[in-house]
């Protein structure tokens, strides 16, 4: 016999698992510029077993930290998507082509792009993140440099890139030719990493709800990416998160771009199928 | 003081494993029974006074996940673990050693951490830092911080 459960110790942390995750406002609905309706509580994808239920991070928020996502004119996020705008037509690389010279209107051509990603290309055998799709155009179509992975201007033109798909349902593909990568960011996502030994699943599947330390947590969703968060008040892309996350966890972490963090993000993408595309977002 | 262990521990390597119950025993040395261990992992009683600061900072932080009302002056209490109000009544000394030094050793995959591990980590890192470190790592607990959060706990009578 090797665990030894007091009836007490029992009692305790059944409460905890028992106690429905507590949120600043059971009942806030997101609402943006009184026009978007988002799905921010919805039921699981039928793929994700240890869930019933999945949240927006946004519902985990302080009232005024929703708010601020309310109205694009609140949101901070959006000083970075006027950027982008101006990138978006601007003439670059040896083609001297600029994204609208193919993609033409942003808000008609890339509809529905963002709810789908990261998503398998066919032609390039592999599954593409947004960043990896738009360094693709940079340097296969427009014979430009790459952006950095997590760089302001990446996340800034996946922020402009979102906004035309804000309020339609994530749909993320995991079976055909993305499987094998799924499977290996769902296996990620269970590892016990660094001297911590947590996963992700430890903080954000088992403990969401609960405070740690100062941190309320959520359930990690990645529907809100690029997020522009109050604390170091900029854009930060899900990689950059999870960077942060695992180092967090007293491991060594990997890089943005890495193989892992691209099949991570597919999966914990797909977990949150049927949430809304809410980028760019507001968080602490 | 830590130095003065590690070398106490470095020297009960080389010396036979009888004088291990006068010094300090070292992580992989540690002997769980049912969870507990018996001995002071340094051979003498905590002091319960270091026990708050241990709790609230650097590698113990045990209220990121528990919640004290003793230490209520602390700020940002943690939930994920049950309240630790009580616990010198819940559980013996030499189990509540056993909780603080491997948990996971009471609790069947617990989330809280085993605070006197060196090794059997999956990309170990170096401290917060997102860096590779090489196994054995050093005990995010020393052996006598061990014992002063033991002493504190064992404090923490339920009314
Ligand atoms: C020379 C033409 C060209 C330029 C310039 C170009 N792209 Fe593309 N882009 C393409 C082609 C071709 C595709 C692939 C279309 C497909 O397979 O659906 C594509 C696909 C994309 C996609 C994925 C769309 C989807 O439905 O999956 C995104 C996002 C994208 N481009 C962003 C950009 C951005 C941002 C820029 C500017 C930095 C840019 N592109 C510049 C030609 C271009
Ligand atoms: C020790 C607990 C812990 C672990 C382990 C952990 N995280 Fe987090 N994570 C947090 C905290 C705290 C936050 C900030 C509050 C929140 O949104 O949960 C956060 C935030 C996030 C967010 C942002 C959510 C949003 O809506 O803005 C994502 C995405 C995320 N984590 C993914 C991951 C992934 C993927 C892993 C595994 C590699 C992971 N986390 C491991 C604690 C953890
Ligand atoms: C990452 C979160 C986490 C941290 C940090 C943590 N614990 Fe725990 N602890 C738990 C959980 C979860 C349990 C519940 C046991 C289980 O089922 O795993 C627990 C159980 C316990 C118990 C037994 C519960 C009872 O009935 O009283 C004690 C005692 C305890 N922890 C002490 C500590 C001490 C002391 C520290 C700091 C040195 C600490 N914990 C740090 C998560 C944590």
């Amino acid at each position: 016999m090797k665990n030894i459960y007091p009836l007490t110790a029992i009692a305790s942390s059944f409460l905890i698992a028992l106690s429905a995750p507590a949120k600043a406002d059971e009942d806030a609905k997101l609402v943006v510029n009184d026009e978007i309706e988002m799905v921010t509580e919805t039921a699981a994808p039928s793929h994700l077993e240890g869930l019933d239920t999945i949240y927006s991070g946004w519902t985990f928020r302080t009232d005024e930290t929703q708010s601020l996502q309310m109205d694009d004119f609140d949101n901070p996020a959006f000083v970075f998507v006027d950027q982008a705008m101006d990138a978006w037509d601007k003439v670059e690389g040896s083609a001297e082509k600029s994204c609208s010279s193919c993609h033409g209107d942003v808000m008609e051509s890339m509809k529905g792009v963002r709810a789908v990603y990261p998503k398998w290309n066919e032609e390039a055998g592999e599954v593409r993140t947004l960043v990896t799709q738009i360094n693709a155009c940079r340097t296969e179509q427009m014979g430009a440099e790459p952006w950095g992975y997590t760089s302001g201007k990446m996340a800034s033109m996946e922020a402009l890139i979102s906004v035309p798909s804000r309020g339609m349902p994530v749909d993320v593909a995991i079976d055909g030719p993305a499987q094998s990568m799924w499977a290996k960011g769902k296996e990620l996502y269970y590892t016990r990493f660094g001297q911590l030994e947590l996963s992700c699943a430890n903080c954000h599947e088992d403990n969401y709800g609960n405070m740690i330390r100062a941190d309320h947590l959520s359930q990690g969703q990645v529907n809100g990416f690029p997020v522009y968060r109050l604390k170091n008040t900029k854009l930060n892309t899900a990689h950059a998160r999870f960077k942060g996350c695992v180092r967090d966890t007293r491991a060594e972490t990997f890089n943005p771009g890495s193989e892992e963090f691209i099949a991570l993000e597919l999966y914990v993408a797909s977990r949150g199928n049927g949430l809304s595309v809410e980028a760019p977002s507001v968080r602490n | 003081m830590k130095t003065l262990n590690l070398a106490a521990a470095a020297a009960l390597g080389l010396i036979a494993t009888m004088a291990a119950a006068d010094g300090v025993v070292a992580p992989a040395d540690v002997v769980f029974e049912d969870g507990a261990v018996e001995k002071s992992l340094t051979g003498a009683p905590g002091n319960a006074a270091n026990g708050p600061d241990i709790m609230n900072k650097g590698a113990g932080n045990c209220i990121a996940c528990h919640e004290v009302s003793a230490l209520s002056d602390l700020p940002f209490q943690g939930t994920v673990g049950p309240s630790l109000d009580g616990a010198g009544s819940r559980w013996s000394e030499a189990q509540l050693r056993g909780i603080v030094a491997n948990a996971k050793e009471m609790f069947y995959e617990s989330m809280m951490p085993s605070f006197y591990k060196t090794s059997g980590y999956i990309r170990p890192g170096d401290e917060f830092t997102g860096k590779a470190a090489s196994e054995p790592l050093p005990p995010m607990l020393s052996a006598e911080e061990i014992e002063d959060v033991v002493a504190f706990l064992m404090t923490m009578k339920d009314e």
